[in-house]
């Protein structure tokens, strides 16, 4: 009924040098691991893309990264700011922004969850596995997506913030410096995420327990409030929450009001030295764990 | 270019495969044939590398599935029972993606792709996302996929399940022309028309192990007899008729419904028919018509797949 219309060196159009027929027809030539690494990230490249590509089609994707950073600044700022005591000087806009800033960071588990079980509970999974492709860049493409995704969030927190009278009294290093321990976080985080995606039975119960674990993350910490108010144990609990301790970082960095530079627990003293170590040690224990419960799942 | 032998695979109290052998010769079609739960798609899953078999081994392309497992994937292509596709990507865009982690440059991915689109008449859907797609184009994507890394073994898993008939036949001509071009193709099927139509040589498996195997021609011999329709003059008594020939039959005789004829199981030779012709006619009876046909892969299937003996 059909004649043969294509056959393989066409595929490659005019102009590319066939590939041999009698080898692969990939472009893995050598075996060295300088290659190996040169693909794996060429790997972690597509599957950011894709990631990335995805949202063209389904822009409502975006949704929780554009809008609810948004409403977290306006309600914070106009509906809660009477309602919250904010101890010694300062507006208490200037304060609350670096601590939404920081749950934006934290919320890129969220994102890694739910997207890592939505891949696991497709066949794509299995068309990766079948392919002669790095197995761990499934994750490290998705976490870097995830990761940029965040940062438009954390642009728009930052433009609504400047909108609603937040301002940074810092230099450009001081500046960059916050982003750097911010993405350290975001991304550590995200592997977190990644982590709980692959544990859940799905979707759903990955968005469960990605929200279990970050709304009381957030809300025990120094991101909304001044936390001299809570009871000695929660302020324990504050105090080294890495959402307080990158808070508290990007505040002493932006030179906005830090009442918990007057608090004396280590993290609260040395936010930035806290948030990089948080960021490392988080990222050191769940990066190969993470890998080795997806090859476990996906596993043979 | 496939070769397995004793792959057991068992999962939990579930015996998938219990001692399945294949041997599938470059260049050739084997075809899988069995019903649900028969260990057609563990099968596949273990020699696309994606399963690790608990006892027994197997080549592929000359690679060891469980020690060279980059090596086989670096030569297969896989198109699974369910199409596995980034629903939210564009069918181009899967294509790419698909092209790039199978080690493909950037340019080359994207002429590749943009061939096999045409090829596989989805070039008006490129650019729609794949959850846009019905079940027939999903399928020829999925196909294309696994087609990017110019496979020289390509193992697809009920390529034609829950497809409309058009869809089928279409897809059957894509296969079709694979095979052609030197292929070595795996397929699993429960439909014996596919087997029929696409497999140089079928392996009938239930219970995780090879139950008969041989060329369709073959497995419909082995079936053993055939079927002779006759039709005679009305009249002619059909009992003088079956007298006549009773010699022929290997069977019990049977009456046609709704014909003044009989169906009579024949052991097929050459110059049986005629045989039968020169011996009604001698015996004065007027043929109307007379047919052999020989036992359908329905009757084979039928007698191969019956419970599996203890």
């Amino acid at each position: 009924m059909r004649a043969v219309v294509w056959s393989l060196p066409d595929l490659d159009g005019p102009g590319i040098e066939e590939p041999s027929l009698a080898g692969p027809a990939q472009d893995a030539a050598g075996t060295g691991w300088l290659d190996g690494l040169r693909w794996a990230l060429s790997d972690v490249r597509v599957l950011a893309w894709r990631t990335l590509a995805r949202i063209a089609t389904t822009p409502e994707q975006l949704l929780n990264v554009t809008l609810l950073p948004l409403v977290f600044v306006l309600l914070f700022s106009y509906v809660f700011n009477g309602a919250i005591v904010f101890p010694g000087h300062g507006s208490y806009r200037d304060y609350l922004i670096a601590g939404i800033f920081a749950v934006n960071m934290g919320g890129t588990a969220q994102g890694a969850a739910i997207g890592m079980a939505v891949d696991l509970s497709t066949g794509l999974i299995d068309r990766f596995r079948s392919l002669p492709m790095s197995r761990a860049a499934v994750i490290v493409g998705r976490t870097v997506a995830d990761l940029l995704t965040t940062l438009l969030g954390a642009a728009v927190t930052v433009l609504a913030g400047l909108a609603v009278g937040w301002r940074v009294h810092a230099s450009p290093a001081s500046l960059l410096l916050a982003l750097v321990f911010a993405l350290m976080f975001g991304y550590s985080a995200a592997w977190a995420g990644a982590c709980v995606g692959i544990l859940a039975r799905g979707p759903e119960s990955a968005q469960a327990v990605g929200l279990t674990v970050i709304v009381p993350l957030s809300l025990t910490s120094n991101a909304f409030i001044s936390t001299a108010s809570l009871p000695s144990a929660l302020q324990l609990v504050a105090n080294w929450n890495p959402v307080s301790v990158l808070a508290a970082a990007c505040r002493r960095l932006l030179g906005n009001p830090d009442p918990a530079a007057a608090i004396h627990a280590w993290p609260m003293q040395h936010p930035e030295l806290a948030s990089a170590l948080w960021s490392l040690a988080l990222l050191a224990v769940m990066a190969p764990l993470t890998v080795r419960l997806y090859i476990h799942r996906t596993g043979r | 270019m496939i070769e397995a032998h004793g792959l057991t695979k068992s999962f939990g109290p579930a015996r998938a495969l219990a001692g399945l052998d294949l041997a599938v010769p470059a260049g050739t079609t084997m075809c899988l044939l069995g019903p649900n739960g028969a260990g057609k798609t563990t099968a596949v899953r273990v020699l696309t590398t994606l399963l690790r078999p608990d006892a027994g081994w197997a080549r592929v392309a000359g690679y060891d599935v469980a020690t060279d497992g980059a090596d086989v994937r670096r030569r297969i292509g896989m198109s699974g029972q369910y199409a596995s596709l980034d629903e939210c990507l564009t069918g181009r865009a899967n294509l790419v993606m698909i092209a790039r982690l199978s080690r493909i440059a950037k340019r080359k991915a994207r002429c590749r792709a943009a061939a096999l689109l045409a090829a596989l008449d989805l070039e008006q859907a490129a650019d729609r996302p794949v959850r846009t797609y019905s079940g027939g184009m999903r399928r020829r994507l999925d196909l294309a996929a696994s087609l990017l890394g110019q496979p020289s073994v390509l193992f697809l898993d009920e390529p034609t399940t829950g497809l409309d008939p058009r869809s089928r036949l279409t897809l059957w001509g894509i296969i079709g022309d694979l095979v052609a071009m030197g292929t070595t193709l795996l397929l699993t099927t429960q439909y014996l028309d596919e087997a029929d139509r696409l497999a140089d040589r079928i392996c009938v498996i239930n219970g995780g192990r090879v139950t008969a195997q041989g060329s369709p021609a073959e497995l419909k011999a082995r079936a053993g007899t055939s079927l002779l329709r006759l039709t005679v003059s009305a009249t002619v008594s059909l009992a003088r008729a079956a007298e006549e020939i009773s010699e022929y039959a290997a069977g019990p005789v049977r009456r046609l419904a709704g014909q003044h004829g009989l169906e009579i199981p024949v052991v097929q030779r050459p110059g049986l028919v005629t045989e039968i012709v020169r011996l009604l006619d001698a015996a004065g009876i007027d043929v109307d018509d007379i047919a052999v046909r020989p036992p359908s892969l329905d009757d084979v299937f039928a007698s191969l797949t019956g419970p599996v003996a203890a």
